[in-house]
């Protein structure tokens, strides 16, 4: 049972980063179709800033701020620099200019901070809490805790105000969301801001258990794409599921079968679902109309 | 008719231009090339690399040279790429004609380039780890830096002072800890070693709490080897921590030997062993230590001109150009065969790594002595009573 608890909040940590890896593609891909991938820069960001703003002496609220702050005004330069001037490209061409930027921000981080690994303090203490028999350290429940608030800020965002609104009908229906009067250039510069921000905070709470460095966006990025896949893209529901699956998969997986073998098995999973149900778990059947 | 003439004057003169801009460098210069991994993913090796070079360049000049010439060092970067470092060992060789070579950051590189340098018959100084550099043995081919072989068996050794037979491994799946765990289950049976699990994980992984808790309930682990590299090593010593693991003993390579490991793995790292190389405990040696004035030494140097901290890996360039530099002047000459003729018989060098003593089938010439077992100690390295 300890053994189970263990691999269990294990799952749980690691899967609540790549649910809001996950969280930060589905926005952006709701507004605009765009995959993402300098998603997982704005986590390295979110990490990195926070890691040297401490460092200059800045309280570690603050310096968390600052970064979230320093990635958002970054995700609304990709969106006005990079996606905007193109937009009348197909998608495909997007998530290639999106590639292009995440490489150009980790070569950026590379000399702007330093090729190391950094770390940050734990929030409250390194004291790993003994939850029957399985030992988790507190920042676990900053990760699980934040997720929480941000997949509900999210939700009440989406549901319950008017801007929210607009994001959701332009995801549904540009052209239509524009013919009744919603700004949709704004609301894509929202998707990045927001979704920037949702990858600063996942950046800042892993931090004090995994380390940062100017390269970690890369793998994350990847996983959180897996997890968005796994649950249904453009799905908030799916990615914070995905993810929260993917790590229940890899922690499972090196715990019960092999380590060597974990990340295969949770890719052989992903492959079985997609090939049942191509759209996710909760993905949108589309069906075009002709 | 008349073009051809001109033609042959032409040849004639660049013939002679060449010839006589030759005789003119040989005489004044010692030209010693170098392909190192200065950027790219390797350039934590090759920064530092780098720097100890041009920084000792200098200063043999400064002091007059070797044998009374000067040395031009041609430094270029391969960016970690092994096809680049071929056409650069191409380029010291045909275009710089290069009397000998110190440098090959990565294996990978190293190996690309050994051919080029064995068919030239120009010396190869590597500060490449993997063993597969000197062994086989290649007649041009020598390198600096320790072993992974050698890293394991100063673990088992220690382990066996302990009394401590049946261990655990968790090995990062990075070419560093793939190597290294291979070399380990491979010289284990030499020291009576038992490993009861074997486990691995991601070089980018962020939880290794699911492995260590498989290891931690296997029955009679009595210790546990950590072959790895970069942050992995760093997690694995938090979470061994965070299980509550410290009563077993825990055992780190020489990949994580730097400062870095200690300030991210913070207090857990504590009671932790790992094997390393005497530059990092310099001012912990006993004043006996042959090596302790090089080291400090170097160590100095190093930190005064780069403003950086010392690393292991600019140690094996400080190694390799003085083997080399020693050598020439032992041979007295700049003839590459002769050079590597010296190479071979140095004897009780004392390097940053240790005392080299080349042999005909020992192109590396370092022992465990070289390899000196650390254990942190009040965030710091102290070296480990021997035996305890």
């Amino acid at each position: 049972m300890a053994e189970f608890l263990q691999f269990l909040f294990s799952g749980l940590t690691v899967g609540a980063v790549y649910a809001l890896v996950a969280l930060g593609f589905t926005l952006i891909y709701n507004a605009s179709g765009v995959v993402n991938f300098a998603q997982g820069e704005f986590v390295m960001l979110g990490g990195m800033v926070t890691v040297f703003a401490a460092a200059a002496g800045i309280p570690l609220l603050l310096a968390a701020l600052i970064a979230i702050a320093a990635a958002v005004a970054i995700g609304l330069l990709l969106h006005r620099l990079a996606i905007e001037p193109a937009r009348g490209a197909s998608a495909v061409t997007l998530i290639i200019i999106t590639i292009g930027a995440s490489i150009l921000l980790r070569g950026l981080a590379a000399i702007v901070f330093d090729k190391q690994f950094h770390k940050l303090p734990a929030f409250t203490g390194d004291t790993p809490i003994d939850i029957m028999g399985a030992a988790v350290q507190p920042q676990s429940f900053w990760v699980l805790g934040g997720t929480a608030v941000v997949v509900l800020a999210l939700y009440v965002f989406l549901e319950h105000t008017i801007t929210g609104k607009a994001v959701l009908a332009t995801a549904a229906n540009r052209l239509a969301a524009r013919l009744v009067g919603i700004n949709t250039t704004t609301i894509m510069a929202l998707a990045f801001g927001g979704s920037a921000a949702i990858g600063a905070i996942a950046g800042i709470l892993v931090t004090p258990i995994t380390l940062t460095s100017y390269d970690v966006g890369t793998l994350l990025a990847l996983k959180g794409f897996a997890a968005a896949m796994l649950g249904g893209m453009g799905n908030p529901v799916g990615a914070v599921v995905g993810g929260l699956l993917l790590g229940l998969l890899e922690a499972f997986g090196a715990g019960y079968l092999s380590s060597t073998y974990k990340d295969a098995f949770a890719f052989l999973v992903i492959l079985i679902v997609l090939f049942a149900a191509p759209q996710g778990l909760f993905g949108r059947r589309v069906v075009e109309r002709v | 008719m008349n073009a051809k003439a001109n033609l042959k004057t032409l040849l004639a003169a660049s013939v002679m231009a060449f010839g006589v801009s030759q005789g003119a460098l040989a005489q004044g210069t010692i030209k010693i090339g170098s392909v190192l991994s200065v950027t790219g993913p390797s350039s934590f090796l090759g920064e530092p690399e780098d720097k100890t070079l041009k920084l000792y360049v200098d200063k043999i000049n400064a002091a007059g040279g070797v044998n009374g010439k000067k040395i031009e060092l041609v430094i270029y970067d391969d960016g970690g790429d092994a096809n680049k470092a071929r056409t650069f060992a191409t380029r010291l060789l045909e275009d710089d004609e290069v009397i000998a070579m110190v440098g090959g950051t990565t294996t990978g590189s190293t190996m690309a380039m050994i051919p080029v340098f064995e068919e030239a018959k120009v010396p190869f100084i590597s500060l490449a780890g993997a063993i597969e550099v000197v062994d086989p043995v290649r007649k041009f081919v020598f390198k600096t830096p320790h072993t992974d072989k050698m890293a394991c068996e100063k673990i088992f050794e220690d382990l066996k002072k302990r009394n401590l037979t049946k261990i655990g491994m968790i090995s990062g799946t990075d070419g560093f800890g793939a190597s290294m765990r291979a070399q380990c289950v491979k010289v284990a049976p030499n020291y009576g070693m038992q490993i009861l699990t074997d486990e691995t994980y991601g070089p980018r992984d962020s939880d290794m709490t699911a492995q260590l808790t498989k290891i931690k309930n296997t029955a009679g682990v009595q210790a546990v080897v950590n072959p790895g590299f970069g942050q992995g090593p760093a997690i694995v010593t938090r979470n061994y921590a965070q299980l509550g693991m410290n009563a077993i003993p825990f055992y780190q390579s020489h990949g994580v030997a730097s400062k870095s490991f200690i300030e991210l793995a913070g207090a857990a790292a504590e009671g932790v062993r790992l094997p390393a190389a005497a530059l990092l405990v310099g001012d912990k040696l006993p004043d006996s230590d042959p090596q302790k004035k090089v080291v400090t030494e170097y160590k100095q140097a190093y930190e005064g001109a780069t403003k950086q901290p010392v690393s292991t890996f600019g140690g094996h360039a400080y190694d390799g150009l003085f083997i080399l530099v020693e050598a020439m002047k032992r041979a007295n000459s700049t003839d590459p065969q002769k050079i590597r003729d010296e190479i071979e018989k140095t004897k009780g060098f004392v390097g940053t790594g240790g005392i080299v003593n080349m042999t005909g089938t020992d192109h590396l010439g370092l022992d465990l002595s070289a390899f000196r077992m650390l254990e942190i100690k009040g965030g710091d390295w102290n070296l480990a009573a021997s035996g305890s």
